[in-house]
């Protein structure tokens, strides 16, 4: 997995967010200041042309973690590196900010309704001044082309076109200003079943033709797998198992994660000889996580040292897991 | 449902396609206003070609034709069809003339009032924080004022500020400052609110993604998306500041009687109305009353219109 220049990469990222409520409430009820920590010490490495997937469920912060991979929000913590830069060192520079860009989840929001196709696909090609008068055109033309529309298309509005087509125009704007670094917010989630397979099968051909590398971000582990080289499992803000996503779907080593695979309806695992461990519950609160390892009141395995101390990551193979059980020895299914 | 129909039909053509001009057609009501507004905004417009007299020139007025009843009474004369006043002044004339300039401060005044009004909507709601809470507060204690206080009071202090021989040139201006200052309100809330909700769109996010400043995503994507419900408030806050305005000359604060506004014209009727007069200030009145009822009937349906769920 060590091949290629790394294009991003996260040290021990964490991002809070301030959920106080106002001062004056706040002084009356006589309670202090809440923060929510959405990310908490994400590292991860993406190699050029690959695609990491970070799955969870909502709220595990995945989607903050994209945001703070293009720069959208800061790190309150730890660092984020855009080929070897500071994040908002490299945002600092349009030569740098043109070559990321971003799709989003639900195309019937990230598309402004008051805007021509053509210039809503335009706009980064504009904004970073790559291209002018006719030649914009042609391009925005090129573009829908690419992603399966026709150049005509560019004279509707947003609202003339279905979700998937919507969700092509929305990565035709994100391809316009030649990104080499792509993260997708769950693009596929708001789309019907066989659409979404279409818009996949679409990025990963983007994929391979211009080299795109990706952060996708997703809930759905059947498209993860689709997608994905390197797979993040993300629990409460925290990466609980990362690795390969071969190594990862054929031996999970995270309760947390055989959990997920487990709650996939899937008929090839009819016959599977593993155990499937039904676990019930909901996310804990973020700004009130549990002690220990945040996953321990939903955990099979947990014991008296999972409920006060936070696992490290140790490795196994080439995964990186945070558990105590799987460092034990004890639980490998 | 023109997916196949030539391309570019036209601007015109397209509007009377539209929802909108759907349902102008299928409201009597908006038609009728519409109409009569019309007849009124070419009366006002085309006033210097209309009117029988000039009533801004003053060396035409003769005080022999002063306090002349209208045509159809025994006294009448047909060269003064709505009658005249105490200076020999023609009423229909005076309308015409007045409602030209009510109308051009009703709409500077709203003008005004939008354009400030977005600007600091789109900044509070955009920017949050220390920003909205400060311009907020500001419009919510002027909120606690009635409107026409408001202008009375900031056309004083102007008024006291300019220079005694400005007052009668700077009338207009004046008027527009003062009576769009105390309207402004209603659209920073509106458009503040409308800018919270299009803040957290994802297609705000996709500009901030590329870097574009906030000033450019405030203008060229929040702003078409917060026009509509102003366009609304403007026509309904039209007949308002026609109303104000007509108010503060009444009051004699406003226009002075040597270019009066329909406002001044009924106030010097006012004096003569338990003398018999009757006509120097009810056809003034009535006037106002047509402007301001069929501007409104516009802003209702207008309201209605754009309100998708009374469709």
């Amino acid at each position: 997995m060590a091949e290629g220049r790394i294009v991003l990469e996260a040290i021990e990222a964490s991002r809070s967010f301030d959920v106080s409520r106002p001062w004056l409430q706040r002084m009356v009820a006589r309670e202090g200041r809440r923060v929510l920590r959405a990310v908490d010490a994400v590292s991860f490495a993406v190699t050029v042309g690959r695609t990491l997937s970070l799955v969870g469920e909502s709220g595990c912060g995945k989607s903050t973690v994209g945001r703070l991979a293009v720069g959208l929000y800061e790190p309150s913590g730890g660092e984020i590196r855009f080929e070897g830069q500071s994040l908002s060192t490299a945002r600092a520079q349009p030569a740098l900010r043109r070559r990321m860009n971003m799709i989003f989840q639900d195309p019937y929001a990230s598309l402004n309704p008051r805007w021509r196709v053509s210039d809503i696909v335009a706009e980064p090609i504009r904004a970073f001044r790559l291209l002018s008068g006719r030649d914009v055109q042609d391009r925005v033309g090129q573009l829908l082309t690419q992603v399966g529309l026709s150049p005509r298309d560019g004279e509707k509005y947003p609202h003339e076109f279905s979700g998937g087509q919507r969700q092509r125009v929305s990565i035709a704007r994100a391809l316009s200003s030649e990104p080499e670094f792509l993260v997708c917010d769950e693009p596929t989630s708001a789309l019907d079943v066989s659409v979404q397979a279409q818009i996949l099968n679409l990025m990963r051909d983007l994929q391979a033709r211009m080299q795109i590398t990706y952060l996708f971000i997703s809930h759905n582990l059947a498209v993860v797998r689709h997608m994905s080289d390197l797979l993040g499992v993300m629990y409460l803000g925290r990466i609980v198992e990362y690795g390969p996503g071969e190594s990862i779907f054929a031996a999970p080593r995270h309760p947390y994660t055989r959990l997920l695979l487990d709650a996939i309806p899937d008929l090839g695992m009819a016959g599977s000889t593993r155990a499937r461990t039904p676990v019930g519950g909901e996310v804990p609160s973020p700004i009130n996580p549990p002690s220990g390892c945040t996953f321990h009141p939903r955990c099979p395995l947990a014991n008296a040292r999972c409920r006060a101390e936070v696992p490290k990551h140790t490795r196994d193979g080439d995964v990186l897991a945070a558990c105590h059980a799987v460092e034990e020895g004890r639980g490998a299914g | 449902m023109s997916a196949a129909a030539p391309r570019a039909p036209g601007a015109l053509a397209r509007w009377w396609d539209s929802d909108l001009a759907y349902s102008f057609r299928r409201s009597p009501v908006a038609v009728a206003a519409a109409l009569m507004l019309l007849v009124i905004l070419f009366g006002a417009a085309l006033a210097p070609w209309v009117a029988p007299h000039n009533p801004l020139d003053l060396a035409s007025l003769n005080l022999m034709d002063s306090r002349i009843p209208p045509v159809w009474d025994a006294e009448g004369q047909s060269s003064f069809p709505l009658g005249t006043d105490d200076q020999g002044r023609d009423i229909l004339s005076g309308i015409l003339y007045g409602v030209r300039i009510s109308l051009v401060i009703g709409v500077g005044a709203v003008l005004f009032a939008v354009v400030v009004g977005i600007a600091a909507g789109l900044l509070a709601g955009y920017a949050g924080g220390a920003v909205d809470a400060v311009l907020m507060r500001i419009a919510d204690i002027q909120l606690t004022f009635p409107a026409i206080l408001i202008a009375l009071l900031v056309d004083g202090v102007v008024t006291a500020a300019l220079p005694q021989e400005m007052h009668e040139r700077l009338k207009v201006q004046v008027l527009i400052f003062s009576i769009g200052i105390s309207f402004w309100p209603q659209f920073a809330r509106t458009v503040r609110g409308s800018t919270l909700v299009e803040r957290g769109r994802e297609y705000v996010m996709a500009a901030r993604v590329i870097g574009l400043s906030s000033g450019r995503i405030m203008l060229t994507h929040i702003l078409p998306n917060v026009l509509g419900p102003v366009f609304v408030i403007g026509t309904l806050t039209l007949g308002l500041a026609i109303v104000t305005e007509a108010t503060l000359s009444f009051l004699g604060v406003g226009l002075p009687p040597s270019s009066p506004s329909v406002g001044t014209l009924i106030r010097i009727g006012n004096d003569f109305l338990f003398s018999g007069e009757w006509w120097m200030t009810i056809f003034p009145g009535l006037a106002l009353v047509l402007l301001v009822l069929s501007i409104n009937l516009l802003g209702d349906w207008l309201r209605d219109a754009l309100n998708p769920k009374l469709r």
